[in-house]
This record gives structure tokens, C-alpha cells and sequence, in this order.
């Protein structure tokens, strides 16, 4: 075991990554943190930090408006760095991508802008059960508002889409199917491409929430030909405030826009106004340009230090190795698929002891992980289960820290059933 | 206060809550939720003459929602309502007896919280923070 762990450690180059991290040197309670809550959100690379440093210091000026020179470099550097994003996720054009604050934001642009303007009555759209709230509540909102109906893709108790209801929900009544291409709660990695060929089908639309799968593993637009995909810097090493919708060119070019002021206008009369090309039409105001810098950065990072195909190899043998540690933890229930069905995090709940209970003993221990329903409550209701602590991996974590999680949550146990 | 959170007698109400369940025809029921972790509390009254004459409870929740509504069920018995009005955090802490981190307080102060809302309306609750404003 320990030889297998060295060699996965040296294929990514661990110990030194984590050296470009400055918060994983900090202690908690007295003894060294294990950040093991990286599904809420990633910690930050000292590149990342001195990009942002850097504009402030240097460049910090608005964006599109100015001639002068500090105008010109923050416009270059803040729309280089949708490039970058762009070819991340292999978009066909910088132009597809827009800023927004986060996923959320991503997904609430195109509920309001495409679901108010395409709804109507008798349509459908379709999420499925192991949705992050954040790609439920809009589709409730406007669901209410347009007339249209929500429906849900169940999931089975292994935690998998149940695939075989699926084709009786996509109907020609579907106009839109908004799904997760990575669980948060349980891991499941569903297969996004075939269920973006099922929406089109049937003459939906897709959208991925691709809020974990991006920060974690290899994705690819043009491959999975979704027509949108909404994510956040923060949960793959760039800052909080800023995240990107994609969306094919001809959709962003017949959606209205969402947000409206300056900076996405065209022309301004008294009376009405004219857009700006996409992907400008949805951004108004001043943006978050020191953030989309840092986004640009944390890309730059994830592909130095191996590319997202080395991340998510390291991350599907980290997770393996901790699902079959934690099961010497008496009383553990995981949720969710095995490992090779999942991305780098696991859910679970140990008998007799509140999550929240665990997850301070935990804290105690210096190890970070969530505890509660994580933002997705009806998954947690179709299993059955109240709430779980979730341990989120990322490509700096140490295999030794599974030990010291198991450890830990063994303590909880003493304490608990046996004071 | 002691620092450890987790002592035997707050694992001993939340493994053996005390006045747990129903009362028949209760003079007020009024139930509540923590919306970040989903600790839950309701509860039962008897009230004669402005005293309490008889308290219960029942909900789920961590160990330190389930061990304040328990240990606070215990102290309530035949006190008067006037008495209670005047209860905030203190009274709640001193029961308890560890240190609540900011975090755990909304745990910890659900049960008194309910109660109040119950009695005297939601109106009634400050909040967690009230003895900082």
C-alpha cells in the first residue's frame, strides 16, 4: 500500500504542489490542517494570489471604456483570460463564454433569459434528483412563472440516474434538460454525452452543471455538445466572485439579456436600446476583472502542474483508497456509486452520531470536510438519509490524510458509544 | 465552561433526551428548523395560571440542539411564563455547561428559540447574536 501511495504521490508531484499552496501550511487547533472540503471550495495557488496582486498593483483600471494604457492592459489581460476559458472546456469561440459571478449565476441567466423567452405552458423541463439546489430553484422559479412543468429523473439507491425512466420523462413536451455531469453528495459522474443526444432528440435543449466536473476532470463542449455549461472559478484554485456560462454562438445571439446597464449596450436612446455583441450583451457593469484574471491564472496552474486527465487519474485513486479505508470505520454507511463511477468525493453517515456532531470532532483533529445536506436536499431525501459529512479530495491532498480522517472518525465513535 | 464540547452529560440527554414526546392536548405546539443543518424541535405545552405545568418535546438534530431542548425541558417544569420571557443565551450556556462556538450557537439556542416563538410569538426572538447588538 505504501509504495502504491508514494507512486501516486510522485506522478503529480504532490509534495510540491502543495507548496503552492500557503493556506496548507497553516495549522488548526494546534495541528496541521487537512482541507479535505474542496467539493464547497478549492484553496487558492500563490499564482493565483500574485495575479490579482499583480492587476491591483499595476494595471487597475476599468475594462472596455478607457484609451489610456492601464485601460488597455486591464482589457487585454481580463479578455485573455476568457480565452483561456474558452479553450479549457474547447468552446469554438471566446465569444461563447460569459462572466458571471458563479455556476449559480450561470445557470439563473439562462433560466431567465432562454426559460422566460421559450416557455410556455404544457412544456417541460427536466433536472434530475441528484441536482445541486442551484439547478432546481431557478427551474422552480420559472417553471411558476411561464406555466411550464418541473420534472425529475429519479435516481436508484446505488446513487445512478435511473436510465430506464428516463426515456418516458424526455418527451417532444421537454424543452430543456439541466443535469449535473458530476454529483456533489453522491460523486456520480452520469454519462453527459448520451443524455445530451437523448435531449436533442426529442428537441430539448441541454444544460451541464458542470460546477464539479470541471474543477475536476477533463471536459470538452464540442465533445459532450451541450448547448450550455455553467461553473465557477472557486472550486478549481481561481478566486470566489467569478464563474462562466457557455452557450453555443446562436443561442447567446436569440436570448435576451438578463442583467442590463453599461457595457451591454450597443446604442442607448430614451426610449429603448440596442445590444452589444455576445458575449458583452450579458455583462453589465463593471465586471469582476481582477477575478476573471485569476480564473485565467488558476487555468494557467491546473495545466501546468499535469492537465485535468492527471488530476481526475490522481483523484479516482485517491477516492478509491479512501472508500476502502473508511470502511474500517465501524457504523460508516458511504452513499453513492464505487469509485470508478465517481469523481474525488464521498458522503456518508455513521450510526448514532449527528454529521455535524462528527464533523466537529473532525475540526478538533484539524480536518475540514462538510457536514449537512450540501445544498442538495432531495437527493438526501430519496436515500433516505437526514444529512451526511462529505470528504472532497483535490490533487494536493496526501494519501496519508485518509488515514488520519478514518483516525479521527474513529475518535468520534469512542466518544459517542463508548464515553 | 469547558472546552470540550462532547462531555458525558451532553451525550447522555442527546442518547436519553428527558420529556420526550407528546402530552395530550397540549395548550400550545409550535415546531422550528435550523434551514442550514436541519435541526429540529417541537415543542409541547400545558399552561395553567400563566405557569407551565407541563413541557415536552421531540425532534432530530446534533448532539447539542437535542441536549438543550432536553436539558431545557427539565429546568421549564412548573416555572412561570414571566420567568422564561427574561431567558436569553446565558440561561441556555449555564445549562449546557461547555463553550459554544459561533457556529454551534444557532444549535444550542433552537430549543429556547421555539419555545419563546411558541409562547410569546416569532416576533419575540432577537436571534443568536442579540447579546452582541
Amino acid at each position: 500500500m505504501s509504495e502504491k501511495r508514494s507512486e501516486l504521490v510522485k506522478q503529480l508531484n504532490v509534495e510540491e504542489i502543495r507548496r503552492d499552496f500557503p493556506v496548507l501550511s497553516r495549522k488548526v487547533h494546534g495541528v496541521p490542517l487537512i482541507y479535505l472540503d474542496n467539493a464547497a471550495t478549492s484553496q487558492k495557488p500563490m499564482a493565483v494570489i500574485e495575479a490579482m496582486n499583480l492587476f491591483y498593483q499595476r494595471e487597475n483600471s476599468n475594462v472596455h471604456r478607457g484609451i489610456h494604457t492601464l485601460s488597455e492592459e486591464a482589457t487585454a489581460d481580463y479578455e485573455a483570460a476568457r480565452k483561456k476559458i474558452a479553450r479549457f472546456i474547447n468552446a469554438k469561440s471566446w465569444r461563447e463564454i460569459i462572466y458571471t459571478r458563479n455556476a449559480t449565476e450561470s445557470i439563473n441567466l439562462v433560466a431567465y433569459s432562454w426559460g422566460l423567452a421559450n416557455l410556455h405552458p404544457g412544456d417541460e423541463v427536466l433536472i434530475t434528483e441528484m441536482e445541486h439546489h442551484a439547478n432546481i430553484v431557478p427551474w422552480q422559479l420559472i417553471a411558476e412563472r411561464t406555466g411550464a412543468t418541473l420534472r425529475y429523473v429519479p435516481i436508484t439507491l446505488q446513487g445512478y440516474l435511473d436510465l430506464d425512466k428516463l426515456n418516458g420523462l424526455l418527451t417532444e413536451k421537454t424543452k430543456m434538460f439541466a443535469f449535473t455531469a458530476m454529483s456533489n453528495v453522491l460523486g456520480t459522474i452520469p454519462p453527459v454525452k448520451m443524455l445530451v443526444e437523448k435531449a436533442h432528440a426529442v428537441g430539448a435543449l441541454a444544460l451541464v452543471d458542470g460546477a464539479q466536473a470541471v474543477s475536476h476532470m477533463p471536459v470538452d463542449v464540442q465533445a459532450w455538445n451541450c448547448d450550455f455549461l455553467a461553473f465557477s472559478a472557486h472550486k478549481m484554485c481561481g478566486p470566489t466572485g467569478i464563474g462562466a456560462l457557455y452557450a453555443k454562438r446562436q443561442l447567446l445571439e436569440e436570448m435576451p439579456p438578463f442583467l442590463s446597464g453599461g457595457d451591454m449596450i450597443r446604442s442607448v436612446w430614451m426610449d429603448h436600446a440596442t445590444w452589444n455583441d455576445v458575449p458583452h450583451k450579458f455583462e453589465a457593469g463593471t465586471p469582476a476583472i481582477a477575478e476573471a484574471i485569476g480564473f485565467g491564472a488558476a487555468i494557467d496552474y491546473l495545466q501546468k502542474i499535469g492537465g485535468m486527465e492527471a488530476i481526475h487519474r490522481y483523484e479516482q485513486e485517491i477516492i478509491a483508497a479512501a472508500m476502502t479505508a473508511l470502511q474500517e470505520v465501524e457504523g460508516l454507511r458511504m452513499i453513492g456509486p464505487p469509485p470508478e463511477d465517481r469523481g474525488g468525493l464521498i458522503s456518508f453517515a455513521l450510526d448514532g452520531i449527528h454529521p455535524h456532531d462528527a464533523a466537529a470532532i473532525l475540526d478538533q483533529d484539524g480536518i475540514a470536510v462538510r457536514a449537512g445536506h450540501h445544498c442538495a436536499q432531495p437527493s438526501h431525501d430519496r436515500l433516505g438519509i437526514e444529512a451526511t459529512d462529505r470528504a472532497s479530495f483535490y490533487f494536493y491532498n496526501l494519501p496519508e490524510e485518509i488515514d488520519m480522517l478514518v483516525r479521527s472518525l474513529q475518535r468520534a465513535q469512542a466518544i459517542f458509544h463508548h464515553p | 465552561m469547558n472546552d470540550d464540547l462532547y462531555q458525558a452529560n451532553i451525550i447522555d440527554h442527546y442518547q436519553h433526551p428527558r420529556h420526550y414526546g407528546h402530552l395530550e392536548n397540549p395548550d400550545i405546539v409550535y415546531h422550528d428548523v435550523n434551514p442550514n443543518c436541519g435541526d429540529e424541535i417541537t415543542i409541547e405545552l400545558k399552561i395553567e395560571d400563566d405557569v407551565i405545568r407541563e413541557a415536552s418535546f421531540t425532534g432530530h438534530g446534533c448532539s447539542i440542539s437535542q441536549a438543550s431542548a432536553s436539558m431545557m425541558m427539565e429546568e421549564i417544569q412548573g416555572k412561570p411564563l414571566a420567568e422564561l420571557r427574561g431567558w436569553g443565551k446565558e440561561e441556555i450556556l449555564d445549562l449546557l455547561g461547555v463553550k459554544i462556538g459561533p457556529v454551534r450557537m444557532k444549535c444550542a439556542l433552537l430549543p429556547l428559540k421555539t419555545l419563546k416563538a411558541g409562547v410569546w410569538g416569532p416576533s419575540n426572538w432577537d436571534g443568536e447574536d442579540a447579546d452582541d447588538m
